[in-house]
Order: C-alpha cells, then sequence, then structure tokens
C-alpha cells in the first residue's frame, strides 16, 4: 500500500486507487461531480482539483484532477492548499453561474449533490453577471421529469445511460457551452433502468416525476430498510412516506445485489400501496353479495367461529412473507397447506430449489454474476423476468475489457480509456431463448429456438463440455467458451415453463464443475417470495390442482387465500369448481382483484410498505422488509391478522404473536430457513443503545402534520416488532445494512453520502450487507431428470406458445402504479410476418386466440410456428407456455396504432410520417 | 516542341483567377503544354504563370485572363518581356529559403509520380524499405525533428512509444484538421504534393508496424481533399502502398477535432470530445489501438530525413530546434505566403524581410504566433529567433508556424475578446474551465472595455484565464487565455 502525503500528514492508501477515491476513503471531504463509483473516471468536471508537488521542495505544485490521478508511492499532494481551494471555487462558481437557483421548486432539493459540493467549496460570492443558459425540456415519458436549465454537464448521465446500461436514446448533443442532454426528440425513454438518472445525476436535471408532483424533501421522508417486491431478485430499496402516502423508492445500497442501481419496474412500481384499489376495513359478504365493513377485531373473532371445528384449507403466495406464509401453514397444517404458486410454477419452483440445493456449481448474488467472464442464458429473457440481473451481465460482459486494461496496466477507474479500448470486444455471452431477448446487443451469439430445441440444446452443450462429443458448431462454441472462462455462468429460468431446461442448465453446471471450472449457477424466478414459498412447502409440495380435487369430496369447509389472485394461477374453470364448492371462502389481500370477489371474508392488509417480512430472492438470500410508514384504517400486516386468528382459534397452541417469534419458529420448523432470523437483527438490537429512528433528524412538521385531526401532537406509534422507531430520537450508524433507514452524513445530504457508510467507496457497508444466504450448506437431493422432449416440429395451423415478459405489465403490482400502467399498454401477441400475412394479417391487427382477441406484433426472430404472448396479463391469463392453439384473426377490432403505409412497414418508403 | 506553362491550381491561386487563365491558355492558339502546379507559396504573385525556358522558369506575376491575351500576343512571351518576374527561383523571397518539406511545393504537378520521383520523391521510402523499423525510428529521433502540429512534441519518441506497444494493429492516423487561422502549409502540401505526404506516412508505418492509416482532414479544403485520393489512387496503382490501407476522411468543421484525441474521437464516429491522456494514443489511440498521430508538416518531412540522413536535417536550425520551420505568413502584410526557414531566423527578418512590411505600410504593432491561441508578440519582441525555447523564454509559442501580423491601427482588445470568442464557440463542451470560462471571459472583456469597474474586472480576468490554463482538459482551454494575457501584458491600454 503506497504512502502518500495530503497537507503535510502521511496517509497509506489502497494501491491502484485513484486519489480522488483515497480521500474519500480517508474521510477527506473533496467535491466531485463526473466521477461516480459504479461509473469511474473521465476527468470532465474538474471539480475535484488538488495540487500536486514534484517534490517537497516544490513550491508551486500543479493543478491534476484527483480522479484521474493514481496514488504512487512518495506522491505529495495538498488538498486544502489555496490554489486547489481557489480552482476548485472558480470551477463550482462557473457551474452555480449557469445553475438557475431554482432549489426551493426542484425535487432533488435537500438532497442534491450540487447543493452539498458548493456548500463544501463554500462558494458564496458570483463574480460574474452574465446570462444563464436556458433549455426547452422534453417530455421523457410518466416517470422521469426533465428540467435541463440545472444541467451543470457532467455527463454523469450519458455515461450510466449509454455506457452502463446499454441504452441509446439519451445523448450528449450540441456543443459548447450548449451540451444538452436529452433524446433526438420526445418520447419516453426506451432504457429499463432509465430510472436510475434520478440519482446519478447530482442534481435536478432528471427527478422522480411522480415525486415532482407529490413534493416531499429528503428531511422530510420517513423511511426504512425495505425489499423490492417486483420480482425475485431482491434489490434492496428506500421506500420513503409522508403523509401516510408512499412518495418514491431509492436504490438501498447492497453491494452484493443491487449495487447503487435498481430497475425502473423496482423504482417506480412500488406506488400500488397508493392505490385507489387498496382494502382498508375488514369486510363480510351480506347476503346481496355486497361487502360490508366490520370492526378488525370483530371480524377475527366472526372468522375464527368460521374456522373452529372446520375442516381447513389454505393457499399461501409467493409474494408474501415467509412469515405470513409458515403461520398461516401452520394454522390450517401443512398437509392442507398449497404454496399457492401455479402448478407447473410450483414443480418447477421445487426442481430448481433441488438443483440449487444439490448442485456444486454457486449460486451467485449480482454481485458475483457480475465477475463472470463467459455466460450463457437459456430462455430468459432476463431484462424483462429479472431485470436488475441484465444490468449486472452488461458489466459481466465488459470482464473482457477489464483484462485487457490490466495488460497494458490501466486501473480499472479509468473509465473512458478502458471503454475505448476494448471497443466492442466482450466477454462471451451466448443467448438461447426463444426470441431475440433485450441484452442480445451485447451478446456475441444468439440463438432463437422453439423451447424443446433449447432444451436439447443445452444438453448437447453440457454432453460437449463434459466429452468432446461431435456437437455441431453452435454447441461447440458455447462448451468452448464456457469451458475456457475462469468463472463461467449459467442462467436459466421459469418464463419458458420447461424441466428439461432447467435440468440442463443445471447439467450444463456440473459439467464445467467437474472440469474444475468456478461455475455459477442461477435461475430466475417469478415472483419476490417463490424461493421462500418453496422451501416452505418443499415437503409437502400439495398443489393447487390437489387442493381443487379435495372440493370433488366436499372435504374443504373453509378455505383461506393469502394475498394471491388465483386468476393468475389456474383456469377460470378450475376456479368456478374451486369457489363453488367451498362454503367459505377467506380472503386476505391488499389490492382488491377477481379472488377476493369470491370470498365471504376479506381482511385487508398491509402492503410491504406498511409491513415487516422476510423474503427469499432467487440467489437464496432472505432478507427483511420493515415497514416505512404505518398501515392507515383498519389495514394490519398479514402476519399480525394470521397470528391474532390463529390465537383466537386456538389460544392453547401458544402461536407467537411477535414478529421475532414467529420468525424464529419459522425457523425451528424449516430446515431450509433456519437461518431465516439472520436476515436482520431482532427487535432487541440498539444503535449506541438506542432505536434507529426512521425519520431523519431534520424531520419536519411533526407537531403540525395531523392538526387538521387535532391540535395535540400524537402520540408516535410505537414500534415493538423491530429495532426501528417511529421517530426522530434514536441514533443510526453503522449498523448492518439491513437496519439502514437512510444514509446521511455531515455535509454529505445526497445519495452519495453512502461512501461515509462503506468499508470503502463502492465497497461493502461497514456494518453489514444486508441478508443472509439459505442455500450455501444444503444437501438436497438431486430431482430425478426430467425426460428430453422430442425434437420440435411445426405444425400446419397451429402455434406454440412462449411466454414473452414485459417489465411493465408482466407483474402483478407494480401495473396498478399508474405509470407503469400506462407503460404496461395492453398484451399482445407476436408472431412472424411471413405466418402472419398467411392469416391475412397485419401488424396491429387482433388475433383470436382462446376465444380472446390481443394485438399483433411481428418479431421475426421466432422460429417457425411459433407466437409468444405477454405474460401476466389479464388478456392472456388462458395460455400456458408450450401451448399449441390456432390463431385467426379477429373481426371487429379497432386498431389502437395507427397503420403505416405499406412501404413503410416494408422499411423501403421515402417517408415515415405518412400514416394512413 | 511545345512549351510548358505552370498555372497553380492550389486554392489560393484559383481564389485570385488562376482557373480562368488556364482557360484563356488553353484557348490560345499556341503550342502549350499547360501544367496545373501547386503555388510556390508566394501569395501576393498569385495567380504566378511560370513559363519553361531553356535557363528555367520564368515568371509572370498577378495574371490575369484579361491579361493573357496581351502577354501572349507575340508569341510566349520571354524574360524581356516587361512583366516578367525574372528566373523565378532568383525571386529573392523563394531564394532566402531552405525548402526541405517543401521542397516541390509549387514546382511540380501534384498527381505526377513520374514529376514526383523527378524531384527526389520516394528515395526516402526506399531507403526505409530497407532498414529495420527500430533504425527508422532512430533515424527521425536523431533528426530531431518535433511535432510540427504544435505540441512540438518530439516525433521520433513518439514513434519508439508506438513501436514499443505489442498490439495486432497500429494505425497511422494524419492530422489534416488545420484550423489556425492563418496556417495553409498543411493545404499546401495536401493540394500541391499530396505523394509527400503520403510518402512519409508509409514511413511512419515502416517504422512502427501499422499498416492502415487515415489522413483527417478538413471540410473546407475541397481541393486538398480531392488531390489527396487522387494521389492515393495513383500511389496505390504504382504499387507503392503495398499493404498499406490509407483513407482520408473528412472533418465535420469543429475546430477542437484538430486536438488529436478529439480527432480520435470522431474518426471512430463519435462526438468530437477531448479524451483525458494518459493513456496516450500512442499507447491506447484510435479503435483503442496504439496510434501515431502526426501532423502533415511533421510527416511530409519524414521522407526528406530518411532520404539525406539524419544529419542533414538536423544540421539546420538551432538549439533544440533543428531542421526547418514553414512560417505562414498573414494578416496585414505586404508578402503573405509560405517561408520555410531553418530554425534561428528573428521573427523581424520574417515579417520585414520577407513580409516586407505590413501590407497599409503602417509599423508592426504585433504578431500573433501559433494561430488562434498564440499570444500577440509585440513589436519590441520582435528580435526573437524563432525557435522553441527561445519563443518560451518569451510565454509565446512557435505552433504550427502561423504568423499574422498587425499594425499600429489594430485594435488588440478586440483580438482578445475574439480568443475568448473563439474559444467559446469551439469548446468541446467537456471540461468545465474551458466550456464555461470562455464564456465569462467574453463577458469580463467586454465590461473592461465598456468601461464598467475596468480594475476590478481586470483582476477578474486574469484569475480566469489562470483557472482555465490550470484546469481545461486539454490546449484548447489551456491556450484559450495566452492571447488575452500577453495582450494585458503588453498593450494594457488597449483592453
Amino acid at each position: 500500500m503506497p504512502t502518500i502525503k495530503i497537507d503535510g500528514k502521511s496517509y497509506e492508501v489502497e494501491d491502484g486507487s485513484n486519489l480522488l477515491q483515497a480521500c474519500l476513503n480517508l474521510g477527506l471531504d473533496l467535491p466531485y461531480f463526473c466521477w461516480h463509483p459504479a461509473l469511474g473516471s473521465v476527468g470532465a468536471c474538474r471539480q475535484c482539483a488538488m495540487v500536486q508537488y514534484l517534490r517537497e521542495e516544490d513550491e508551486h505544485g500543479r493543478i491534476v484532477m484527483a480522479c484521474m490521478t493514481p496514488v504512487t508511492e512518495g506522491a505529495i499532494f495538498s488538498l486544502s492548499g489555496d490554489q486547489a481551494q481557489a480552482f476548485r471555487e472558480a470551477i463550482i462558481e462557473s457551474l452555480m453561474l449557469n445553475h438557475p437557483h431554482d432549489c426551493p421548486v426542484c425535487a432533488e432539493g435537500g438532497e442534491c449533490h450540487l447543493q452539498d459540493m458548493t456548500v463544501m467549496v463554500g462558494h458564496r460570492d458570483r463574480h460574474y453577471r452574465g446570462r444563464k443558459n436556458t433549455h426547452r425540456n422534453q417530455y421523457l415519458g410518466p416517470l422521469i421529469h426533465h428540467e435541463m436549465n440545472r444541467c451543470i454537464v457532467c455527463y454523469r448521465c450519458t455515461r450510466y445511460y449509454r455506457d452502463y446500461a446499454g441504452g441509446t436514446d439519451l445523448a450528449a448533443m450540441a456543443a459548447h457551452d450548449h451540451v444538452y442532454f436529452g433524446r433526438h426528440q420526445e418520447g419516453v425513454l426506451e432504457n429499463e433502468f432509465a430510472g436510475n438518472l434520478v440519482e446519478v445525476c447530482p442534481t435536478g436535471v432528471f427527478t422522480d416525476k411522480s415525486l415532482v408532483h407529490e413534493y416531499t424533501r429528503k428531511w422530510d421522508l420517513q423511511s426504512a430498510p425495505s425489499v423490492c417486491v417486483g420480482c425475485a431478485v431482491g434489490c434492496n430499496t428506500l421506500p420513503g412516506e409522508r403523509y401516510g402516502k408512499l412518495k418514491r423508492i431509492h436504490n438501498r445500497f447492497n453491494r452484493q445485489v443491487n449495487g447503487y442501481f435498481l430497475c425502473d419496474r423496482g423504482r417506480f412500481g412500488g406506488n400500488f400501496v397508493n392505490s385507489d384499489s387498496r382494502l382498508d376495513y375488514p369486510a363480510q359478504r351480506d347476503q346481496d353479495g355486497r361487502f360490508q365493513a366490520i370492526h378488525g377485531d370483530a371480524a377475527l373473532s366472526a372468522i375464527a367461529q368460521a374456522c373452529r371445528g372446520k375442516r381447513l384449507a389454505a393457499i399461501g403466495s409467493p409474494r408474501a412473507s415467509v412469515e405470513a406464509n409458515y403461520l398461516l401453514q401452520k394454522l390450517v397444517g401443512a398437509e392442507n397447506f398449497c404454496s399457492g404458486m401455479a402448478d407447473s410454477e410450483q414443480a418447477l419452483v421445487q426442481r430448481i430449489i433441488g438443483h440449487l440445493g444439490s448442485s456444486p456449481a454457486l449460486n451467485p448474488s449480482l454481485g458475483l454474476m457480475e465477475s463472470a467472464d463467459a455466460i450463457l442464458i437459456l430462455s430468459e429473457d432476463v431484462t424483462h423476468s429479472a431485470p436488475r440481473v441484465a444490468l449486472s451481465l452488461r458489466q459481466a460482459v465488459r470482464n473482457k475489457a477489464f483484462a485487457m486494461a490490466a495488460e497494458l496496466k490501466l486501473e480499472t477507474w479509468q473509465d473512458a480509456a478502458i471503454r475505448n479500448l476494448a471497443q466492442d470486444q466482450r466477454s462471451p455471452l451466448h443467448i438461447v431463448a426463444g426470441y431475440t431477448t433485450a441484452l442480445a446487443d451485447v451478446a456475441s451469439s444468439n440463438t432463437s429456438l422453439a423451447t424443446a430445441d433449447q432444451a436439447r440444446l443445452a444438453q448437447a452443450v453440457a454432453s460437449a463440455i463434459s466429452a468432446d462429443t461431435g456437437a455441431d458448431e453452435r454447441v461447440t462454441a458455447i462448451a468452448r467458451d464456457l469451458k475456457n472462462a475462469q468463472r463461467p455462468l449459467v442462467i436459466c429460468g421459469t418464463t419458458a415453463a420447461s424441466a428439461a431446461l432447467v435440468d440442463a442448465a443445471a447439467d450444463i453446471a456440473a459439467a464445467l464443475c467437474a472440469a474444475g471450472n468456478l461455475t455459477m449457477l442461477s435461475y430466475c424466478l417469478p415472483e419476490c417470495n417463490s424461493m421462500g414459498s418453496g422451501l416452505l412447502t418443499r415437503n409437502t409440495n400439495l398443489t393447487l390442482a390437489d387442493l381443487i380435487a379435495r372440493t370433488d369430496e366436499g372435504a374443504i369447509d373453509t378455505l383461506l387465500i393469502l394475498e394471491n389472485d388465483l386468476y393468475r394461477r389456474a383456469t377460470a374453470a378450475e376456479l368456478a369448481q374451486l369457489f363453488a364448492r367451498v362454503p367459505c371462502v377467506i380472503g386476505l389481500d391488499y389490492l382488491d382483484n377477481r379472488t377476493l370477489s369470491h370470498c365471504h371474508w376479506v381482511l385487508p392488509t398491509a402492503a410491504f410498505s406498511e409491513s415487516e417480512g422476510t423474503l427469499v430472492s432467487s440467489e437464496g438470500r432472505a432478507q427483511r422488509h420493515f415497514p416505512v410508514h404505518v398501515p392507515a384504517h383498519e389495514r394490519r400486516p398479514n402476519w399480525q391478522w394470521l397470528a391474532a386468528l390463529a390465537n383466537s382459534l386456538d389460544p392453547a397452541a401458544q402461536t407467537p404473536q411477535h414478529f421475532d417469534d414467529i420468525c424464529a419458529a419459522c425457523g425451528h420448523h424449516c430446515d431450509l430457513l433456519a437461518d431465516i432470523a439472520d436476515a436482520a437483527p431482532d427487535h432487541l438490537f440498539r444503535s449506541r443503545g438506542l432505536k434507529i429512528p426512521r425519520q431523519t433528524h431534520r424531520y419536519s412538521g411533526r407537531t403540525a402534520m395531523l392538526a387538521d385531526v387535532s391540535v395535540h401532537e400524537p402520540k408516535q406509534t410505537v414500534d415493538e416488532e423491530s429495532a426501528l422507531a417511529f421517530t426522530m430520537e434514536g441514533a443510526s450508524g453503522s449498523q448492518s445494512g439491513a437496519l439502514l433507514p437512510h444514509v446521511w452524513s455531515p455535509g454529505w445530504n445526497s445519495n452519495q453520502s453512502v461512501h461515509k457508510f462503506q468499508s470503502e467507496v463502492g465497497g461493502p457497508l461497514r456494518g453489514g450487507t444486508a441478508g443472509v444466504r439459505l442455500l450455501d450448506h444444503a444437501q438436497l437431493d438431486q430431482p430425478a431428470p426430467a425426460p428430453l422432449p422430442e425434437p420440435y416440429a411445426p405444425r400446419q395451423g397451429e402455434w406454440q406458445l412462449l411466454a414473452r415478459q414485459h417489465i411493465f405489465g408482466s407483474e402483478e403490482l407494480s401495473v396498478h402504479t399508474p405509470s407503469i400502467g400506462e407503460l404496461a399498454g395492453e398484451a399482445c401477441l407476436e408472431m412472424r410476418r411471413d405466418e402472419a400475412a398467411s392469416l391475412g394479417l397485419r401488424d396491429g391487427d387482433g388475433v383470436l386466440v382462446g376465444g380472446t382477441a390481443v394485438e399483433l406484433s411481428f418479431d421475426d426472430s421466432l422460429p417457425a410456428g411459433c407466437a409468444t404472448y405477454s405474460a401476466g396479463y389479464r388478456d392472456t391469463e388462458h395460455l400456458r407456455p408450450g401451448e399449441w392453439v390456432r390463431l385467426a384473426k379477429a373481426e371487429n377490432w379497432t386498431r389502437r396504432r395507427a397503420e403505416l403505409i405499406g412501404t413503410d412497414a416494408l422499411g423501403n418508403g421515402s417517408s415515415g410520417a405518412d400514416h394512413v | 516542341m511545345s512549351t510548358r506553362v505552370y498555372v497553380p491550381a492550389d486554392a489560393t491561386a484559383c481564389s485570385l483567377g488562376a482557373d480562368p487563365v488556364a482557360d484563356t491558355l488553353q484557348g490560345l492558339d499556341l503550342d502549350l503544354d499547360i501544367v496545373r502546379n501547386g503555388s510556390r507559396g508566394l501569395y501576393w504573385l498569385e495567380p504566378l504563370l511560370e513559363i519553361e525556358t531553356a535557363a528555367g522558369h520564368i515568371g509572370f506575376g498577378g495574371a490575369t485572363a484579361g491579361q493573357i491575351a496581351c502577354l501572349f500576343a507575340s508569341g510566349i512571351p520571354d524574360a524581356s518581356h516587361e512583366n516578367c518576374l525574372g528566373l523565378v527561383e532568383e525571386i529573392p523571397y523563394l531564394q532566402k529559403q531552405q525548402r526541405l518539406t517543401c521542397a516541390r511545393v509549387g514546382i511540380t504537378d501534384p498527381l505526377s509520380l513520374e514529376d514526383y520521383a523527378d524531384h527526389g520523391g520516394l528515395a526516402g521510402l526506399e531507403v526505409a524499405r530497407a532498414m529495420a523499423a527500430a533504425d527508422i525510428v532512430s533515424t527521425v529521433t536523431d533528426s530531431g525533428l518535433r511535432g510540427r502540429g504544435g505540441a512540438a512534441f518530439p516525433t521520433g519518441i513518439k514513434w519508439q512509444t508506438v513501436l514499443n506497444t505489442t498490439a495486432e494493429q497500429k494505425y497511422i492516423v494524419c492530422n489534416a484538421d488545420e484550423g489556425d487561422s492563418g496556417t495553409f502549409v498543411d493545404r499546401m502540401i495536401m493540394e500541391s504534393d499530396p505523394f509527400v505526404l503520403i510518402e512519409g506516412m508509409l514511413i511512419a508505418g515502416l517504422a512502427v508496424g501499422a499498416d492502415c492509416g487515415y489522413i483527417y482532414c478538413r471540410a473546407e479544403y475541397p481541393k486538398a481533399i480531392a488531390s489527396l485520393n487522387q494521389a492515393i489512387a495513383i500511389a496505390g496503382e504504382a504499387g507503392h502502398l503495398g499493404d498499406f490501407q490509407l483513407e482520408v476522411r473528412v472533418a465535420a468543421g469543429a475546430y477542437i477535432c484538430g486536438e488529436e484525441t478529439s480527432l480520435l474521437e470522431s474518426l471512430e464516429g463519435k462526438r468530437g470530445v477531448v479524451r483525458f491522456r494518459p493513456p496516450l494514443p500512442a499507447v491506447e489511440g484510435l479503435f483503442g489501438k496504439p496510434t501515431v498521430v502526426n501532423n502533415v508538416i511533421s510527416l511530409a518531412t519524414v521522407p526528406i530525413i530518411l532520404a539525406r540522413g539524419a544529419d542533414y536535417y538536423r544540421d539546420f536550425g538551432v538549439g533544440r530546434s533543428m531542421g526547418t520551420l514553414t512560417v505562414q505568413l498573414a494578416g496585414n502584410i505586404k508578402q503573405g505566403g509560405l517561408i520555410e526557414v531553418p530554425f534561428g531566423v528573428s521573427l523581424r527578418e520574417i515579417v520585414e524581410e520577407f513580409g516586407g512590411g505590413t501590407a497599409s505600410g503602417k509599423p508592426i504593432k504585433a504578431v500573433q504566433a501559433g494561430g488562434p491561441l498564440g499570444t500577440y508578440v509585440p513589436s519590441s519582441q520582435l528580435d526573437t529567433p524563432l525557435d522553441y525555447e527561445a519563443f518560451k523564454e518569451i510565454g509565446a509559442m512557435v505552433g504550427h508556424g502561423g504568423l499574422v501580423v498587425f499594425d499600429t491601427d489594430a485594435d488588440l482588445g478586440a483580438m482578445a475578446r475574439f480568443a475568448m470568442e473563439f474559444c467559446a464557440e469551439e469548446s468541446c463542451g467537456k471540461c468545465t474551465p474551458c466550456r464555461i470560462g470562455s464564456v465569462r471571459g467574453v463577458e469580463v472583456i467586454d465590461k473592461i472595455r465598456g468601461g464598467a469597474e475596468p480594475d476590478d474586472n481586470r483582476i477578474l480576468l486574469q484569475d480566469l484565464c489562470q483557472t482555465m490554463i490550470d484546469g481545461s482538459l486539454c490546449g484548447l482551454g489551456g491556450m484559450a487565455p495566452l492571447p488575452v494575457l500577453s495582450i494585458m501584458e503588453h498593450f494594457p491600454d488597449e483592453l
């Protein structure tokens, strides 16, 4: 470790770091803009200037940019010397001369890196009186607000958007003092990770549109550590609440999971919490079939009555916490509890758990995935099914570039130089899927095959790795790249609903392990707690079909359904049978849905931001979310309803009533969940002897917030269940990341303050990484291999369906956020242009599939005789992947988009502007 | 036997009416062999008609189409004609020069390989082909050749770095984005002797192991582009290029793309913004590969160094400034044009003896040396010799050798403003000091000139200039304040 001198003091610093990193690691405050821990250095903004002296006697030194200056043994610098200070002041003054000073009306105000840096530099007086730049703002879609006048031209946005996230529709335009960051024309930002611009931009050019309308300062937000419920990746989030409304979701740093970034579904999709479709009160259906609100305790005793002595059964939920599922399972008995997944999905999840628990390969975190130097993705369009994974894979393919840079002795932070060096050379990424996926632009090969053929090809790759069998060129290339890699990664998932594919992925990983590679094997699961539900029901494995079959014999008197819209799991016919034959159905949920309308009792539960719970991600990482705010009305966390119900049903059973006890009991009950309590410190944890406040020390208006109700300040809600408190009082420090409700440090109000909580800049949190991995030591039996399907053969007049996930639209909850709903649009069916033509169908026509008309789009990357449908949409919920269907033109279809003139559609029209 | 008549096709000559002259000659009923040569660089004489005689070329200056009929009224004019300038080589302006790089400029038919070879062309390449790569590099190093684009970095050292870097692909990039005001020698080489540039690039390719080259030429030089493209085709057909891929890429009008890293970005098809160095282009340049980026003159000087040896070239010049400098004399000057002289000649000699003083006849107030980012050298410092180090001592720069002369009527305050305005217009927009500093610079100068708190604003301007010098990412922002500071120092009353 080299020793450097800063302002006469010697410091040991990390070898290979740059001076800016070194200063921040040392706790020295050095202002910066264009540098970002995840984006590296480009030396554009010139804010992090320091003075470097050649030797002790050198009295003048020269200005250097810390972000571009490697630390070398014996180097002498000045941070606070007059010259450096004056230079930094001059730079910030330049920036502020153009900046509009509209902080009072800016959504970034109070957590603005530009504000922080301005204060840090000590800039006060303006010496110039010229005109400020003015720009026209663009409409960038329903998620992100654009305010170009605030721009300080640090280029972080384009570097993030284009270089890091692979977007193409945001760019730096024009030149000199009129550089403009935007799209070539107004329109929705296309990239699935565009929302991170909100956090990447050091000031208020890109802000969260919902926050712009809802307008709350960071210091006025009450927040608590949370986990995204948008998919199974389990990104760590920081939702912020005020006045009982969820205002926004920010990234919560977790080195091993999401790092600095979220996907747009996760960032913006949580607003369903504020939806008008939320249930407020417990309700009982009256004789007219209408729901009547009743008091919670009354509802509980009435429901207990309805359950007492009855033959009970329950359907859990892969989007509800482990604890809630456990309580429900315990309430009705494991043999009467179904996980609540669709049958095929449940089998697949169990198969995946079996593989993960028996494979010699490692089930990697996202952080580890980024170290992969060769990747094979089977079937999954990860950008849409597990979005944050795709962003990590975009970084993993750069490992080739880093290897090239290492040869040239370029440090990893030399971002522009490394990108320039590698140009378009990337680590191998092979994608074998049903169609061209959203990662195709960085893939070394894209193979589109029907699911059966994907499985066959994957099996061939496995064989080619273990024994150099005579395989075709495609197989050989994939096998060779994986085998030549130090850390190959194989990714598969559940979207294709193919057991053979899931097996093949495991077989490839096993073959690679046998060949001595440090192999990683990852599966994309469908929902935020699919893994947890799967682990909990591993030994019972009652399917929905089993449960429905039981109703044939009238074997169920009372059915409890936990946070589950069964119409997404089973066919309408099956459900009609279920609801017709069960005399009493009790539903718990937070958003209204069709399943609830069949219930006799409904209990309103708390959403993720109002409740604690543990979710297990596809990595097998158990992570806890805590209530950000107190549930309004009569809503209660699902586990509280269930624990109370269990208690009133059978007080002798001594069902634990405290969250930590429930969690512990769950761990005792299920071996695979044994460590679940370690996901976060328990309620007894104290930071410097105090609870951890959810409110910042600058939280304002506490005495006045409810003045419209009562002029007396209400007592703050006491949180008995966790170490967090619903107050400003307490102490937050360097506790585990699982209990970090906000990041703030003196002088660092923006999210950049996270480095004050990290062991080193960009490194893991000092208090420990949130979550606990459950499957690392599991020793499960390898699942019996599924039969390898016959080669795919197209059928005359029929199409085989492939499910296509959409980041906006396929997920159940996020579509209840208005902006996400807008982006989700309507379900569609995609097929090859030539095959559509054979049915007389044109782009945008309606196509009849299984009795429902959906919009048709073209995708020529599909294998002959295959069609995709939008998964998770109501119009397509009757469709299943792998199913063969007949298609026909829908009559009386109202077109939703303008039809292009034929020549335009063919790409040879002279003008794209003529619509009919 | 027909008589050879030379009418320059150089852009300057053409803008002064050379084409109609050539057309008129064509129409004469005389046995003339009209050669469209380049310009000799005696611009006040253009179009300079030259007629081949037994004694040599005789010249007729400032020819117009209308005069041709009169001039050729009694047949082909000879040296006795009253308008005859005598033997062109003996015009003192030319005679006093030492033309090494521009040896053939204005003399040969630019697109005649035969002419090129007859006048000493291809000799350097032949020598180089027989040498080991490292020997070529050491010859260039020994010659003392320094980058003529402005930075004056030793060319041999740059080549050595590229040679030492292992890569499967290397590139030679010629910076022909000649954007400095008052400079034109790159254009003259490209228009008048394109083969010498090609030969220089081929030698550079042999020296560092590169088999691909790009000439990044500004779009404002259509004749140069056409000339280069034809010359490349001709050289290729004659087999001189061998495996070397050579292509002209046309720039899009950004001054900043004359900065080597922006130039590379632009060549790669990206926005022309500056890259941080290191890594140097010699290690990681075009498309991430080791790249020689040299100015036209640097490359065009290489053939003669190889042909005549390092010592021959080194013996011209003084101190660490070896060889010759191609001075381009412009502005308020009587005899503007190209002057190739060994280093060491004084500025005064150039502007007074070659240039003949100002065109207006008034005394010289200042000379701006080194393009729009160069300092204004006051008349009191005109005895400074042309020498990188001597210039540095007085805070000036030789740059690309462009000299723009101003007489006592010139408003240097307006020129100071122009320097900032130029930077504000041409800044790539990447780094803060250049992007915003230049805009504020214009405003502050306007205030000073408008009489608003001039003393305070002068201090502010000094500070601003210092910030730009200390903190800009590249030479544009780092040097734009230099002319301003030089005016503040030498002509404080003008601002």
